[in-house]
Parts: structure tokens; sequence; C-alpha cells
């Protein structure tokens, strides 16, 4: 299984992303820039977050048009795994791979904290080592994250069971208090039809040593550890 | 009489008569309006240090750490392995009292330009923020807009901003203070310093297109704020992160190339200063060719040209064979452009559309004139001191002065800089005196912080000074590093008054008495005068904002300020004194206390060494450094962050027994430390650090209770965590609620 991390023009979380890949997860893997990419070549992809393209315009759109989002775009047909973290999720969902939108955050500025995600499903190829219902520890820091979908649009993503993650509470509940950016039913990652494409906001990547985390676990590692493949 | 010819020029310059007299005495003849305008610049205060660069002479610089001292873009130290830290502090006072948001912004692009000159990676910002009271509508606005500013900026970059200080007195309601830190992580063996050496060398302009933005932002940056500063605004850059992350990116990628020779930011005074630095360190010349420059704007003249400060822009001097170099610029989508060259002349020689414009020799840029400056001491009228008066309920007392902005949590901040990119911070902003950042692949991490009390610098600028940067060498330590290194970044008034001068003479002297003490050289350093405001003719309060390096030896050493367990013993080390001068209990009281606290050199250095021990010998679970607020604010917060509670007797606090309760628990006395040990390990630790000489005493045990303070008959103190962490948490997002 090789990994490719993809690095736009104003992609800043790529260096983390692929230092998890190959220092604690010791996998093959890539930093590769958006021109020279070839999805051929590759397993599986990361979008790493950022502010690609300045986030001018509007977040992960314009990185979205992209001849590099065509590769992931085949990739993600062939059934390859496909993540999409922060800025990563922006685009996946710019570029209409994952349903939805992401706006500015309900208290209109950046926020940047470690939260609680309960894993709503086993259920995609990032997930499927992680019992459903489990609470993972992970920082969000971004400024556009709000999901946001229309009513049917948000009742056909729970039915199909394409909600992967929710911000929840102590109890492990979702609940306003817990919803840090105004998400709709605290929607904090989900993924598409054939469950191999998944975009998040929170960063495994920056969970997934003890040491970085205020609850010395390691919980955004289950996530990436399913590029292991 | 042989006056320069002033009147003819259309140019308003900022040049003394003197200078001018100067100027043209080394240059032998009549300037040109050009090179007016770039001695203007070149010999403002902002550029040339002129008021302040003998003094400063006067800071310990050297020591076995030390690769890189002042003089350079950044300081450079040795923390071991090859691996060296890069770090410098800047101000950007002056455009961040006009466009709040905009100045602070383009104060970090600076600052991280500074770094990567260095050949070194940025790896975090801090900030040193001071603003008029919050009640202030104009203050909540400066706040909001430099905090709105650093984090839209320093996020984009994905650089952390992991640390900080903010402090609220009335003194900068006009002039607020911003100072930015940054600090990187290179290797010894590839750093690069700012200077052209090789004759040959190609000069290459990258980056943003020049405008006629920041023309003149740093002469503006040497006078006071006046009801016309408003129309100084257009001198105020506009940032752009999006362009500086691929600077950032670009640059570390075309260095390690080898073909860059040098690197050099373009900040205050634009293409003029960056030429006449580079090439005066390295005894060279340039020939440049202003036409080749990018432009972002029409028919703009030499003047403009060479005076602009358009920000995201970076100097190259690259090897004659550098094509791979223009490879990777090209890739970034960076625009370039091939200006000149480097010579052997010595001079700035600029053409523009085939005339010579500029022919001017570096060192006379770069070596402005020092005027004579008085030092008077002020007359300070003695204030008859009114009793103080204590307030008779101490859960109250506590309560209010959590709820005081200077000692409030700084939460409502620091949630909108994305501290964590990088996946280097281990303490986060919060968790402990300072921030930490380790070294990935590598069993150490930095420590860093910035301190500054400006109530203590105003009431004697030697001692405060002396105090700040005790205190920030306390705040690494309570992490469990050891303090290696300082920088700092000066802002006072018009130095051109006497008081003013005699307080900046003082807290040099202050600051290197301390330094000396502790054996911490300072390896640069920045200055901003003219924090004043000519409608009061008021002064900002002196303050130099201290940025402290500390290095961590090994990972498991870092210790966070939260309680750990119920049961664990609480130490106080350190002696408590009658020291409540420019404390914040007085200005909650509205007492005037005579007595600031004393920096004691020695006494800092035993605390400070017996805290290393103790931490080293594993004794230690929490540590936090006592400072604004005292005692019971020290120990609140560290109940708070633990979320657990505790019992303090206030008899076995080591004081004098004239001293009341209140005293007691709210002096600001320095060289403190309260540490958390097991009960195991308790005698262990008491014998440790008396061993030292230095007072250590147990004040009480960690409980899961209440946070209580008693005596021997009575409770002074007792409070629900909840109750504290109410006050000390919502007071901020209180005040700025209000519009």
């Amino acid at each position: 299984m090789k990994t490719a991390v993809v690095r736009f023009p104003g992609s800043n979380c790529d260096l983390d992303v692929f230092h998890v890949l190959k220092d604690v997860l010791k996998l093959e893997a890539d930093l590769v820039w958006h021109r020279d990419f070839a999805g051929e070549e590759y397993d599986s992809v990361v979008l790493p977050g950022g502010f690609s393209y300045g986030d001018y315009l509007r977040a992960g759109t314009i990185a979205a048009h992209s001849p590099a989002m065509e590769q992931v775009r085949v990739m993600a047909k062939e059934g390859k795994p496909v993540i999409g973290i922060c800025n990563g999720f922006q685009i996946l969902i710019e570029s209409g791979l994952l349903p939805g939108a992401l706006l500015r955050n309900e208290c209109l500025a950046f926020v940047c904290k470690w939260v609680k995600v309960r894993v709503e499903t086993s259920d995609t190829v990032f997930t499927r080592a992680i019992q459903k219902g489990a609470v993972l520890d992970m920082p969000i820091a971004h400024a556009e994250g709000r999901y946001v979908n229309d009513p049917e649009g948000l009742k056909e993503l729970d039915e199909n069971g394409q909600v992967v993650f929710r911000y929840v509470n102590n109890q492990s509940v979702p609940s306003e208090d817990s919803n840090p950016n105004g998400s709709m039913d605290c929607v904090a990652g989900i993924c598409n039809e054939d469950r191999n494409v998944v975009g998040l906001m929170p960063h495994p990547e920056r969970a997934s040593e003890p040491i970085l985390s205020p609850f010395s676990n390691s919980d955004g590692l289950r996530i990436l550890a399913a590029l292991r493949g | 009489m042989n006056i320069p010819r002033l009147e003819a020029t259309r140019l308003k310059v900022n040049l003394t008569f003197d200078e001018l007299i100067e100027a043209r005495k080394r240059l032998g003849r009549e300037p040109n309006e050009v090179e007016l305008g770039m001695i203007d610049v070149m010999w403002s205060e902002h550029c040339s240090y002129k008021s302040s660069r003998r003094l400063l002479q006067k800071l310990p610089k050297s020591g076995k750490r030390v690769i890189v001292g002042p003089g350079y873009d950044s300081g450079v130290v040795d923390i071991g392995d090859g691996d060296v830290i890069a770090f410098k502090i800047e101000s950007h006072n002056h455009p961040s009292a006009i466009e709040p948001y905009n100045g602070a912004a383009t104060g970090i692009g600076g600052i991280i330009r500074d770094i990567l000159c260095m050949n070194c990676r940025p790896i975090g910002l801090l900030d040193s923020l001071r603003f008029g009271s919050l009640d202030s509508g104009h203050s909540r606005w400066l706040f909001n807009n430099v905090v709105r500013g650093i984090a839209d900026y320093g996020n984009c970059t994905g650089i952390p901003t992991v640390s900080g200080e903010i402090e609220f007195d009335e003194s900068f309601e006009t002039n607020c203070i911003v100072n930015v830190a940054c600090i990187g992580q290179g290797r010894a063996e590839t750093l690069t310093l700012g200077r052209m050496d090789n004759p040959g060398d190609i000069i290459v302009l990258v980056g943003g297109a020049t405008g006629r933005d920041g023309v003149h932002g740093v002469t503006f940056a040497s006078r006071v704020i006046t009801e016309e500063s408003e129309l100084d605004r257009p001198a105020v850059q506009i940032g752009d992160p999006f362009t500086k992350k691929l600077v950032i990116e670009a640059t570390l990628e075309a260095l390690r190339t080898g073909k860059v020779t040098a690197v050099k930011d373009l900040g205050g005074g634009g293409l003029t200063c960056a030429l006449s630095e580079m090439s005066s360190k390295g005894g060279t010349g340039v020939q440049v060719d202003l036409e080749k420059i990018h432009v972002r704007e029409e028919g703009m003249s030499p003047y403009e040209l060479l005076l602009s400060e358009s920000q995201e822009r970076i100097l190259f001097t690259v090897a004659p064979e550098g094509e791979e170099v223009f490879k990777i610029l090209r890739k970034w989508g960076l625009a370039y452009s091939v200006i000149g060259k480097v010579t052997a002349s010595g001079r700035i020689v600029a053409k523009f559309r085939g005339e010579v414009v500029v022919d001017i020799p570096s060192e006379l840029l770069t070596n402005s004139p020092i005027p004579r400056r008085i030092a008077r001491r002020p007359k300070t009228t003695r204030e008859k001191r009114a009793k103080a008066q204590s307030m008779s309920d101490l859960s109250q007392a506590l309560c209010n002065l959590l709820s005081m902005p200077n000692i409030a949590c700084k939460e409502y901040v620091y949630r909108q800089y994305d501290h964590e990119v990088g996946v280097r911070t281990i303490l986060k902003p919060g968790d402990a005196d300072a921030a930490v950042l380790r070294v990935i692949g590598a069993d150490k991490a930095v420590a860093v912080k910035v301190d500054c009390n400006s109530s203590y610098c105003f009431l004697d600028p030697y001692n405060g000074h002396a105090l700040a940067v005790a205190e920030a060498a306390r705040n690494v330590v309570a992490t469990g590093a050891v303090p290696i290194a300082m920088t700092d970044c000066c802002n006072f008034g018009n130095p051109e008054k006497p008081e003013v001068y005699w307080q900046f003479k003082e807290a040099i002297d202050g600051m290197g008495y301390m330094l000396r003490g502790l054996n911490i050289p300072c390896v640069g350093g920045n200055v901003s005068f003219y924090n004043e405001d000519e409608r009061t003719g008021r002064a900002v309060k002196p303050s130099t904002a201290i940025v402290m390096l500390g290095l961590i030896e090994r990972l498991n050493l870092v210790t966070s300020m939260a309680l750990k367990r119920a049961g664990e013993s609480i130490v106080l080390i350190g002696k408590t004194f009658r020291e409540l001068g420019g404390s914040q209990y007085s200005r909650l009281t509205g007492n005037q206390h005579s007595n600031p606290p004393r920096a004691v050199a020695s006494r800092e250095r035993s605390s400070i060494r017996a805290v290393i021990e103790a931490i080293r010998g594993g004794y230690v679970t929490a540590a936090h450094d006592c400072s604004e607020g005292g005692l019971a604010v020290a120990l609140a917060e560290m109940a708070i962050k633990g979320n657990l509670g505790l019992t303090v007797d206030l008899g076995a606090i080591p004081h004098k027994a004239s001293m009341k309760p209140d005293e007691v628990l709210f002096s600001e006395s320095s060289a403190r430390f309260i540490l958390t040990t097991t009960e195991e390990h308790a005698g262990k630790l008491l014998s440790l650090v008396r061993g030292r000489g230095v007072a250590a005493a147990k004040i009480g045990e960690v409980s899961t209770l209440d946070f209580k303070v008693v005596t021997e008959n009575e409770t002074l103190i007792c409070c629900p965590i909840e109750r504290l962490r109410n006050a000390w948490q919502t007071a901020i997002p209180e005040l700025v609620k209000v519009n």
C-alpha cells in the first residue's frame, strides 16, 4: 500500500500527515506536489489541511477545480481509500465527492480546541477497525467547518449511515455545548455512498502520538492506521 | 553658511539639521532626492537604532550555546546534536495603533522572514500585547482586531501561535503595544547569514510585487502618534499570508539547493535597507537596475521603488549558476526579478532608465551618526500613602483578582489561534507558564515564553526590567527547562525626552544585571521608541517584552501547572515579603502600596537551580511560577487547571509575623515557585531545595474538595473550584461582549 499526501499551494498540514504516515505508522508514503500527482501510482490518498490557494473565493474551492482532483476522482471511483482532513474535507465537498457544504463557524471566529467525536459507523474504509460508538479525542482548528445540508440530504445521509463522526459531550452524547462550530446534527465527518471517501474537520494527525494529546492517547492514529490496507 | 538645499526638495525628511550636514559631508556632495530619502529612512530610529545602539552593547551576548548573536536577522542558539533554534521578536506598535488588523498581521509577516533568513523553519509564534482598559470602546476595537489579524495571518501560514501575554493598562489606550516573536528550527551546518560576501552573485527579488504601500513606514514608526496619524494609514502595509506561505516553502526549498548564498527580509526600509545592510555586512556593494523590479503599479519612481515596504517580499543572492533556484520559484508560482549583482565597490549603485540615480556608500546608510541623548531621572512627587485597606472577604478578593483582565483566562484569544499545527506543541496555551515544543525525532524539547510587567517597569525601570527577565526565566524553568538564551523588544516613549531616555537606560542596566546573574545571553533585540500620544503628551509605561528560550533535555522532564492527584503535597519555594507595590491586588483595592517586589539575582538563581534539580530528580508533579496576583492566584490557577481542590495553611508559608493574611496571599514577591510532589518524595524535595540554601516549605495538600486557605483557628478562603473557574474564565468574554 502506497499513500500520496497531496500538497497544494497553501496546504499546511501536509508535513504533519506525512510525519505520522512515515515515522509513526512506518507506511510507504510520498509527499506529492499537486501538479505532479498521478493517482495510478498510489493505493490511497490524503488531502491534508491548510489554506489551499489561501482559501480565496471560498475554502477549498480553487483546489477542487485543480487537475489533481481529477486524479482523486478516478481513485475514488476505483474504490481506493480517500481521506480529506479539515481543508481536505472542504476540498472534497467543493469537488462534489462528498455532499453538503461547510460554512463559516457559528461563532464567526477560528476555533482551535480539542473535541470529542463519536464514531457513528464502522462501515467505512477508515473506521472498520473502530467500534461504532467509540469516542475519540482530536483537535479541530478551522474557521469554516459548520456542516450544513438540506433536510432531505441530511436525512438521507443519516439513513445511509454516511455520517461517520459526530461531536459529543463528556457523556458521549451529541449536544449543543459539544458542538464547536454549529454543524447540523453535530456532524464532524461524513463518507460517500461507496464508503471509501471520508472527510472530517478534526485532525487525526495531531492526535496520533500520546505526547501531543492532553489525554495521552493516540486516538487519531486509529483512523490513519486504515491506510495500512 | 553651508545649509543643504533642502528647501529646494519637495520631500519632507525627518533628518535633523546636524544629520543633514553629516550626510553631505560623508557623501562629499549634495545627496539627490532619492539618496536623501534613503538616508532619511536608514537613519531613522527604526532602522538605525541610533538612540539605543550604544546602550544595548551593555547586555551580555556570549555563551557556549550562542551561534549567532545580535546584529543579524535573528539570534541562533545550539540545542545539541547539531540542532539549532533561531528566534527574534519585533514590534509593530505604530501600524497596529492606526490599523490594528493589518498592522498586527504584517508584524507576523516580518518576523517570519527574519527566521527564514537563517535557513530555519518557523515553528512557533508568540505575541506580547498591551492595550488600554477593556472598558474603553477604542481599546476593545484595537484588541479584537489585533487578535483577529494575528489569527488570520498566523493560521494561514501554518505556524502555530503557541504562547503570549496580554496586559491591560490605561497608558496603552492610544498606543497599543504589539510585539510578535517567532522561533524556528534548523541545522547548524546549513545556517545562512543575511550578508553579501561574494561579488558576482545575482540579486533576486522574490515574492510580492512592489507597490506604493508602506513608503516611509519606518519614518512614521519613528514619530509620536498625533491627530494626523490617521493620515498615515497608507503607510501601513497590507499582508497576504497565502503568498507568505509560498515564500516560506519556496525559500526553504531553494536554500536546500546550496545555490542561495544569502536571504534577507524586506521589511522596514524596503529594498534600501536590505541592499545596504547585506552589502555593508559583507564589505561589498551592489549594482541594481530598478526597472527590473516586478511592480504592481504603473509609473513608480526610483524613490518609491527603493523605499516601498510592500509585504511578502524577500531578497536572495544566488550563485551565478543557480538556474535550479529559479525553477523552484516557478514551481511555487512566485514572481521574481533578477535586479542586479553584488559588486566589490562598497557602494549602492542604482540605475533607472539607463541613468544612475543612486550612487552612495553602503556603510554611509547603515552607520548613522549617534545623537546625544540626555538621561534625567523624572521628578517623582511622593504621594502621601493612605493606610492600606484590606478586603475582609478574602474569597471574594480572590475571585475579583481572578476576573481582572490581566489575570483572567485568555482562552478567548488563544482559541482563535491554531496552536497545534506542526505537531510539536506538547504543552499548549494555558497548560503551563511557557509553551513547550518538541524536537521531532529527538528526546528533547524547547520551552518558550514572552513576558513583562509594565507596572513594575514604570515604578522602577531598573528593578522592573530585572524582574521581567527573572519571571520569563522562571516561566520556562517551571516547564522543566533550563533557560539558555533570550531576546527582547523594548517599548518606550520619545527618547529625545530626558526622562524617557533615563527609563531606557535604567531598563537596559536592569536587564543586564539579571541576565548576568542568571548567566543568560541576549542574542538579539528590537527597540520601539515614540510610543507616545501627542495629544496627552503621555508615553506608554516602559515595557520590554522578554522572550526566554529554555531547553528541556529529556521529554520526561516536561512539567505542567495542573494539580495532578489528591493527597499530593504542595511546596512553596522562596520567601514571601510585603511587596504589593504595582501588584494586581493594589490595583483592585486602589491602595498605593509603595514596595514593588525587589529583583535580587542571587535569589532568583538559587530558586531556579533548586527547581531545575528537583524536576530532574523526578520529584515534581506540577510546577507554577508565582507572579501577578501572588500565591493565592497561582494556587487557584493550578486548582482550576487540575479540577482539584486544595487546603493551604497560612501559618506554614514563610513570612514575617507582622504581615496581614491578604498581604501574604497577594504579595507578588519574586523568586518563588509552587511545586506539588507525592507524599513519598516530599521529604527529599524539601531537603534538596533547602540544601541549596533556598527557603522551602510544605504549605498544604491537594484535595478533591474546595479551595481552602486556613489558619490555626479560622478559614480565610473557602471556594468551590467552579466559583473560581467561573470568575477566571468568563471575565474577558464578558468584557469584550459590550459594544
